[in-house]
């Protein structure tokens, strides 16, 4: 009996006229269910969630709600639909009509950008497969659900391009990304965050914030790609995407109500006694805050970088919102400034603005973050409470880049070792930290009850109400 | 002689659609999605121009917050300066120098219609898989909310008799009401509000339910005042615990003679066509059936006409017995109305769904779709939906032709029309 892939891989780049193709994603297909049993979330197979699936990349098509078991999933195939006459925007093929094939001296980098881009998806999946077990609600619980299986689908979004464009090559790549596992020794995920454990639901919370941002912001420049397949299936990602953004904003922010009800309740301000009442107290929070966002400025690479001006001057990878940037889309002749360390002071030095793309987009992606984190304080300030939550600075506990040799506070001096040592566990998260927050982390199965340690959201999902049964495990 | 009363001038009052700025992450989808670009932002906030935005509602879907689900009665609407240096929505109790009405989830396009919240909100979930969709272009002019909750016509039962078996699980009834002397035109595929008596747990009025029309235009006896509904008494929730449906049992149990505050008409949308040479291609399961008779009855009516066009309907139950109108429905000429049933649960038989029969009459389902006179209704349970529509699409695909697109298409044209519950 032939499987129906029409109704199988839902698709809307007509799979079934490309038997190639739909074979060679017939034969990965149980591989990536395999690694979903062996990998994706623990324990869940048989329960219903209650579900968004994409089925249509219209507006109306594409935010279904329904119970699914999570391997019934439909993990499909959705590019958004082609803009007519789409040209290059940037680098030397600015104004050429884009391209639906790749360029031949473009192919083994578009791999390597596509190959990144699709490990991050099954890595953070990997990440957080054990969070199930102590959610703090069956609200989150679904939320947690819809984030894996939607980044599965862009690994879907991911290994389509790998399959459709680059042959055995892409097929090979298709299956190391569902060989390699996030922080195994003998085979890592690609990039140093996604090998990273997320223990906890405040690290889960900040990683959606903040890691997935960052996804945010590597989408949205591959969104302005000359190589069109790879921009539309990008641009449907970001859909998705802005759903994992509003579970780490919502998350942290109503961790950060619930800590300050108790504080201002109980008129109390000392961690310790904070703690006593089972919520997170703000310093925690900051240091969660300031290891996950330096981890994550680390993934956007060097400051200044040869690759990131060939991706650009190539058209393969533009800036953030690229269209609508007023300048000439070729930065050869433009500078943009870079911060530097030199001896103990940090100093900015312009850079050819082609070689600091990588800056270029670190520095919009801390803007949005900032705004995010301003949100969270507006919280605290309606609370009533005074503490603060503070972006680190930009050069604080980098790993890679202009700034791995030194050690920067988190506002902006650079410090000698000894004071590192001796004030690093202020600055981020420490072990007590971790054993603390993961002394909270109960299971809370009840519809419409919340773990101690956070408010319930403003509003449920899909129009459901917030006691909705998120998750029914019989 | 009468004398009226001077009553105070009441201003016009506009249903302005906004986002929540304590809600929303500013993540840019819903600028993204808009398509007559009515959304813009600043550093800080998101707006909507009260003056471009067309409430297609194209927007509401992909917001990951519900923050764009926000609105406002106003008088004179809020300008998107205003809106960027707010850090909350204003206060919903006297907006713009008007009376509020707090957060209501959208319909779109149902801006200054007379059509109350819960109404839109019913309707809008109901629809909410095909989206908004024109009507047809030969479509009558639809009435539509002539009379609301506050005002609601009273209409008197002449008839209420069961179509279900007295055996089968399900107790179906068909109901006729009359409104005597108050004016209530209806089109076939409008829909009626229902208020049943009471309140609820918490001393509120219950809100008003939702029930198609089974009888063509000229009523459900041709040329007098009246219309019928087809109405099932709930017993179960959708998770199948035992509840006693409020209104479905209130209605079941009328006898003739009782009174119905009903309100609408409501619809303007899933509306049969009406030029000559019209095809409808009709799904439907259960109670989903009510439209679908008005359509075919108004059809025998004027066969006499001999204004053409097929009918292919294809219709489910669990089984005949439970099959409103089954009986007529096979007396009615082939000539007419092609009915294909299917039925998920007679013994000895394999399950068979409507989307099992769509498959089986590829070539005829094929036929029509390539048809501009065609006109799709789907109206049923949600659980078919999925089913009904892989079904469509793999017919179509079947036969070359891109389902997505053609999908598109006859939703834009008004030939693609979707209900359920």
């Amino acid at each position: 009996m032939s499987i129906d892939y029409a109704t199988k891989i839902p698709n809307n780049v007509d799979l079934s006229g490309n038997k190639t193709l739909q074979r060679a994603l017939e034969q990965w297909q149980p591989r990536y269910l395999e690694w979903w049993k062996e990998m994706g979330p623990i324990e869940s197979p048989a329960w219903d969630v209650y579900l968004r699936t994409a089925i249509s990349v219209d507006p109306q098509g594409w935010a279904h709600f329904d119970y699914v078991k999570m391997p019934d999933y439909r993990w499909g195939i959705f590019l958004a639909p082609p803009e007519p006459d789409r040209r290059i925007g940037f680098g030397q093929h600015r104004g050429q009509p884009v391209w639906n094939e790749i360029p031949g001296e473009y192919r083994s980098n578009l791999r390597r950008i596509i190959v990144t881009q699709g490990d991050t998806e099954p890595a953070s999946v990997e990440q957080q497969r054990h969070l199930g077990m102590t959610a703090p609600s069956l609200y989150d619980l679904r939320n947690l659900y819809q984030v894996n299986v939607e980044e599965g689908r862009h690994l879907w979004a991911m290994v389509y391009l790998l399959h459709a464009y680059f042959g055995r090559d892409g097929r090979e790549e298709g299956d190391e990304l569902l060989a390699r596992r996030s922080g195994d020794e003998n085979k890592p995920r690609i990039l140093g965050a996604f090998n990273e454990r997320t223990p906890d639901w405040l690290s889960f919370f900040m990683f959606t914030f903040l890691t997935d941002r960052d996804g945010k912001y590597q989408l949205a420049a591959l969104a302005e790609s000359g190589f069109d397949p790879l921009a539309r299936s990008t641009r449907f990602m970001l859909t998705e995407e802005a759903h994992h953004l509003f579970v780490g904003e919502s998350g942290v922010g109503r961790i950060l109500q619930r800590t300050a009800e108790i504080m201002t309740k109980h008129r109390i301000t000392d961690p310790a006694q904070v703690r006593a009442h089972g919520v997170i107290d703000i310093p925690t929070i900051q240091r969660y805050l300031s290891f996950h966002f330096s981890v994550t400025l680390d993934l956007y690479g060097s400051e200044v970088s040869q690759n990131a001006s060939t991706f650009y001057s190539s058209g393969l990878k533009g800036r953030f919102e690229e269209g609508k940037i007023e300048d000439d889309h070729d930065l050869s002749g433009v500078a943009y400034p870079v911060l530097h360390p030199e001896g103990d002071r940090l100093v900015t030095r312009e850079e050819n603005a082609l070689m600091t793309l990588n800056e270029r987009l670190r520095d919009d992606y801390v803007k949005d973050c900032q705004a995010g984190v301003d949100r969270w304080n507006k919280i605290l300030q309606k609370a009533g409470v005074e503490e603060r939550l503070h972006l680190p600075h930009k050069a604080f506990n980098r790993r890679i880049g202009l700034f791995a040799k030194s050690h920067v506070s988190p506002d902006g001096r650079v410090v000698s070792e000894a004071e590192w040592a001796s004030k690093k566990a202020e600055w981020l998260a420490t072990d007590d930290d971790h054993a603390f927050v993961a002394s909270l982390m109960g299971r809370v199965t009840q519809p419409g009850q919340f773990a101690s340690y956070i408010a319930p959201p403003a509003r449920g999902i899909g129009n459901q109400p917030v006691d909705f049964a998120y998750v029914r495990f019989d | 002689m009468t004398t009226t009363t001077p009553t105070a001038p009441r201003s016009l009052l506009s249903r302005q659609h906004l986002i929540d700025p304590d809600v929303c992450i500013r993540c840019n989808t819903c600028e993204e999605v808009c398509k007559p670009r009515a959304i813009r932002h600043d550093a800080r906030q998101y707006a909507i121009d009260f003056e471009t935005c067309n409430g297609c509602g194209d927007c509401l879907p992909p917001c990951p917050t519900g923050a764009i689900d926000s609105w406002r009665q106003v008088e004179r609407p809020y300008t998107t300066d205003q809106q960027l240096a707010w850090d909350a929505l204003p206060d919903d109790a006297k907006p713009q120098g008007s009376q509020g009405e707090g957060d209501a989830p959208a319909s779109a396009g149902s801006r200054a219609s007379g059509i109350p919240e819960d109404v839109a909100r019913i309707v809008a979930e109901a629809t909410r898989t095909a989206g908004p969709v024109p009507p047809p272009w030969s479509a009558a002019h639809p009435y539509v909310g002539l009379y609301g909750p506050d005002r609601p016509a009273m209409a008197t039962v002449v008839g209420n008799h069961r179509l279900t078996d007295a055996d089968a699980g399900s107790d179906i009834r068909h109901i006729v009401l009359d409104f005597g002397k108050t004016a209530f035109p209806v089109l076939e595929g409008q829909s009626i509000g229902v208020l049943p008596p009471g309140t609820d747990e918490l001393g509120r009025p219950h809100h008003v339910r939702l029930y198609s029309v089974a009888s063509p235009r000229d009523g459900e006896r041709p040329r007098h005042n009246n219309l019928a509904i087809t109405v099932k008494r709930i017993t179960e929730d959708r998770d199948g615990n035992p509840v006693k449906g409020v209104a479905s049992s209130w209605l079941c149990d009328l006898p003739r003679g009782a009174t119905v505050p009903v309100t609408g008409p409501y619809g303007a949308s899933f509306l049969m066509p009406n030029h000559p040479g019209s095809n409808l291609l009709l799904v439907c399961t259960g109670t989903g059936a009510a439209p679908m008779r008005a359509m075919t009855e108004r059809r025998r009516r004027r066969l006499a006409l001999g204004e053409g066009g097929e009918i292919l309907l294809f219709f489910g139950a669990r089984r005949p017995g439970e099959l409103p109108y089954f009986g007529p429905l096979q007396k009615l000429p082939r000539t007419l109305v092609d009915v294909e049933l299917a039925f998920s649960r007679v013994p000895e038989r394999p399950r068979e769904y409507v989307q099992d029969r769509i498959r089986a009459r590829k070539d005829d389902v094929v036929r029509l779709l390539r048809s501009d006179d065609t006109h799709v209704f789907v109206c049923g349970l949600r659980k078919m939906e999925e089913g009904v529509l892989a079904a469509f699409a793999e017919v179509a695909a079947s036969s070359g032709m891109d389902w997505p697109t053609l999908f598109e298409r006859l939703r834009r044209e008004g030939r693609f029309h979707l209900e359920s519950y």
